[in-house]
């Protein structure tokens, strides 16, 4: 069990309280017409599963029921960051992850 | 190969036991092999043992950064049945089913295959909706499947709480009766054995760093014990780790390593001999020959590489075999543990070629890999073997999340999770 930040509430909550939505920062395809097959497979179905530090959305299911991201150690269950969408994260960019999260942040 | 018999128990009873012959050898690496496998699980050691001894390639080495059969092929609760909805994955797993019903005799190893019967409980009318559309397709297939209804259920299992009372009634089930159990290890050491015993070398103890590739050929692997070694092709069974390792090869996976956990509960006397699986309460239960209640539910919903589960995934887990079981109330747990599994978004495997070539993965069989271990390294070493994929891998080629052709398996095939 580990607690997380919302930063909605600004209270530390047990995990059972929230949900994880899988990578953040996934950008829609600009022009979802010319996309290839292969963007847009990549788009939908290919994710990053880093061992280490991963950006994440997670919601406050049984709380405030807002979405909000994290960044977290896939290894250690370590939160590092907690922030709310649309703003920067104070750790960015990802250390110890060879290639930045790139363009999509 | 020293084989093993009743006979030679008492051959070698009269020596104390003390003049068995070792189980496998602990070589060291050649420079060069035909074939390296990346991960000696028991995918990895079936491809292994299908490459030496059905077509005859045996300059092969399995490479494990622990020790063999020590992930996921340990950590798993041993079910084994091919009811599977699409025709694809149905027929996938019913050629392993096929292999498993053998398997002991196969590898002179007791794998302690049980065919005891899988139920799949419906509580719901879409439950039943879905589980009679699934027998029909089974059926289609050649797999034996049925319909039971709550009175066949409560004959079947005396003890499962079958009451209108309980907060989701049971309606009925699907049953395979050729589904079972086996004993996990002893899949991952026969296999381990036989692969031996032909000329494979089993490297343990071993971690690929990263993958020697020239323009867009894999030639070798980086260790850290034992420098490169070159091959000619690379097979990689690493489960949870498959992203990880795809990563160092330049492309992406479509998989996210969850943690799934288990538990069981201390020996008590047989009381439930079959296989029961709920995918509404979300649970399954079934006794190993121990006479522990072996139990699993769902994974953790976020990614995980830390071998261990999150406590409320054990709690819900241990409601709905509540739900279903009342009268293990008092039953008390013994032990909990975790794997990392690799889930594709399909809830299929992925074995296939990637964008290097003579490079194969072998991966993302999320919660459900270890009834697959016979099919997934014979089709596995057959496409190691020839270079062009097996005829039932064909439909799980990582490519099927660019070209739309995805096995939906999800929630459709019973599978729980």
């Amino acid at each position: 069990m580990f607690h997380i930040y919302c930063p909605h509430c600004a209270e530390y909550r047990e995990e059972e309280e929230f949900h994880a939505s899988g990578q953040a920062h996934i950008a829609r395809p600009k022009d979802p017409d010319t996309c290839t097959d292969k963007e847009w497979g990549e788009y939908l179905f290919f994710r990053k599963n880093p061992r280490g530090l991963h950006r994440e959305l997670w919601i406050h299911t049984a709380g405030c029921r807002k979405f909000f991201n994290i960044v977290r150690n896939t290894q250690t269950y370590e939160v590092k960051d907690v922030y709310k969408v649309g703003q920067k994260s104070s750790c960015d960019p990802v250390p110890n992850l060879k290639q930045p999260v790139g363009a999509v942040l | 190969m020293q084989q093993y018999s009743g006979f030679g128990l008492l051959k070698h009873s009269l020596s104390h036991h003390e003049n068995w012959q070792q189980t496998w050898r602990n070589p060291t690496p050649k420079k060069q092999y035909d074939v390296i496998i990346i991960g000696g699980g028991g995918h990895g050691l079936a491809t292994a043992y299908y490459l030496a001894k059905e077509f005859g390639i045996t300059n092969v080495a399995v490479i494990e950064k622990g020790y063999l059969g020590g992930g996921n092929t340990a950590r798993n609760t041993t079910i084994v049945r091919s009811g599977y909805l699409w025709d694809e994955s149905s027929l996938l797993y019913e050629h392993s089913l096929k292999m498993w019903e053998g398997l002991s005799q196969e590898l002179n190893y007791n794998v302690m295959f049980s065919q005891r019967g899988v139920l799949n409980l419906g509580h719901t009318l879409g439950d039943m909706r879905d589980m009679q559309r699934r027998v029909n397709a089974n059926r289609l297939n050649g797999i034996d499947c049925e319909m039971l209804d709550l009175q066949q259920v409560k004959e079947l299992v005396p003890h499962l709480n079958c009451s209108d009372n309980a907060r989701y009634p049971v309606m009925g089930a699907s049953w395979q009766g050729r589904a079972g159990v086996a004993r996990h290890d002893a899949v991952a050491w026969g296999y381990a054995r036989g692969a031996d015993a032909r000329g494979v070398d089993l490297i343990q103890q071993t971690e690929v760093l990263d993958l020697i590739i020239e323009d867009g050929t894999i030639i070798g692997v980086k260790t850290d014990r034992h420098g490169d070694i070159k091959a000619n092709r690379v097979g990689c069974v690493v489960a949870g780790n498959s992203s990880v390792l795809a990563k160092k090869a330049g492309f992406d996976l479509p998989i996210e390593s969850h943690p799934l956990q288990a538990l069981v509960s201390e020996p008590i006397k047989p009381i439930l001999d079959t296989v029961v699986m709920s995918n509404h309460v979300h649970g399954y239960i079934s006794q190993s020959d121990k006479g522990d209640l072996v139990i699993g539910a769902g994974i953790d919903g976020y990614i995980g590489y830390g071998q261990r589960g999150s406590y409320p995934t054990i709690e819900h887990t241990v409601q709905a075999i509540m739900e279903l079981f009342p009268i293990f109330s008092r039953v008390r747990m013994n032990r909990q543990w975790g794997g990392v599994v690799d889930t594709c978004p399909d809830a299929c495997p992925i074995i296939s070629k990637t964008p290097i070539k003579n490079l194969f993965f072998n991966c993302g069989w999320g919660t459900g890999g270890f009834k697959a271990t016979p099919g997934s390294g014979h089709v596995f070493a057959s496409s190691l073997a020839t270079g062009e994929m097996h005829k039932l891998a064909k439909p799980f080629s990582m490519f099927r999340f660019h070209n739309g052709a995805l096995i939906d398996e999800h929630g459709a095939a019973g599978v729980a999770h």
